[in-house]
């Protein structure tokens, strides 16, 4: 594959992924934050950002663990939370299978919420899907840094960071300015409403199991739609 | 359990979900509607983590017309629709829920 296609879908990943990041730095700067004041050492916080990946499931795992909670409870519980990248890794795969074990395994490692949905959007948008991993691969490592870098800075300035900051409110917008722009069709649409309400309705099951319960039922309803308009 | 163990199981076993079906669906057939199915991924699953992220206010969950994440939510899902932009989206959900902070309280 020639030079010029690659850095051209590289660079595409790394542009489509920048606006993201205006939810992502605050989030992960109220992480570092938290896991030191929760009671975690510096490196331990720092490395949890590189070895887990993912936002949520470090959230709850930083507290957990400065709540003493057993280390088998809280394995559970960051499988249960992550549990749907399952799905985004079932989603991206078919687009993947041309590629070698050491794209795959890299990619794998890139998957969070913030980079699948930038990646699936290119990856089924029209034209010659050719080189498009390597725009996966700019998305992905484009928040990966910004996600190590604010994380430190939130180890850093740790207390600083008024508590008062709505920390609820960053995920959702940044998941809003996702979601909502690739919604197409009634059947999408159909998708995230049944998805969104439910996820509202089933929200006080333990450990956010009520995203898999909402998510699998809103997909159904999804296929349900589309299939009624063949 | 020591803390760095339970970063690395944590660790291997995010990584182990995210690999799934990346190595899985190489090797086994894959049916039809599953395949149809992936489509409403993103928009079903990060919906069910958006609308009660808008109720939650970190110590309580609040149904109330004064809670201000859901009107800014409801202004960034309509700049969202509008614009298609990423980040006005965010910029205009920031900037909402931080005036209507004030004056909701």
């Amino acid at each position: 594959m020639e030079t010029a296609l690659r850095r051209k879908e590289f660079l595409g990943g790394v542009r489509d992924e920048s606006p993201i990041l205006l939810g992502v730095v605050p989030f992960g700067l109220i992480f570092g934050a938290l896991a030191v004041t929760s009671g975690m050492s510096s490196a331990a916080a720092q490395a949890m950002s590189s070895v887990v990946f993912a936002g949520s499931a470090q959230f709850i795992a930083a507290q957990l663990l400065g709540a003493d909670a057993s280390g088998v409870v809280i394995l559970m519980v960051v499988f249960v939370v992550n549990l749907r990248h399952a799905l985004y890794s079932a989603s991206v795969a078919p687009h993947l299978q041309g590629l070698g074990p050491g794209w795959k395994l890299v990619l794998a490692y890139l998957l969070t919420d913030e980079a699948y949905v930038v990646t699936i959007t290119h990856y089924n948008a029209e034209g010659d899907a050719h080189g498009r991993h390597w725009y996966f691969l700019g998305a992905g490592l484009t928040l990966w840094t910004s996600w190590q870098i604010s994380t430190a800075v939130g180890i850093f300035i740790g207390a600083q960071i008024p508590r008062s900051w709505p920390l609820g409110f960053v995920l959702p917008i940044t998941f809003i300015a996702l979601v909502v722009p690739a919604l197409r069709d009634g059947a999408s649409v159909a998708a995230a409403v049944i998805g969104g309400v439910l996820g509202l309705a089933v929200g006080g099951l333990p450990y956010k199991t009520g995203i898999i319960v909402a998510a699998l039922v809103g997909i159904t309803v999804g296929m349900l739609v589309e299939g009624r308009k063949r | 359990m020591n803390p760095w163990i339970t970063l690395v199981g944590a660790g291997l076993l995010t990584y182990g979900i995210r690999l799934s079906f990346i190595v899985l669906m190489g090797r086994i057939t894959v049916p039809d509607w599953f395949q149809r199915a992936l489509r409403f991924v993103p928009a079903a699953v990060l919906s069910a983590i958006i609308v009660p992220g808008l109720f939650d206010r970190g110590d309580a969950i609040d149904f109330s017309v004064r809670n201000p994440q859901v009107w800014a939510g409801i202004l960034a899902i309509a700049v969202a629709w509008r614009t298609k932009s990423v980040l006005l989206t965010i910029a205009v959900g920031m900037a909402a829920l931080l005036a209507l902070q004030l004056i909701l309280g």
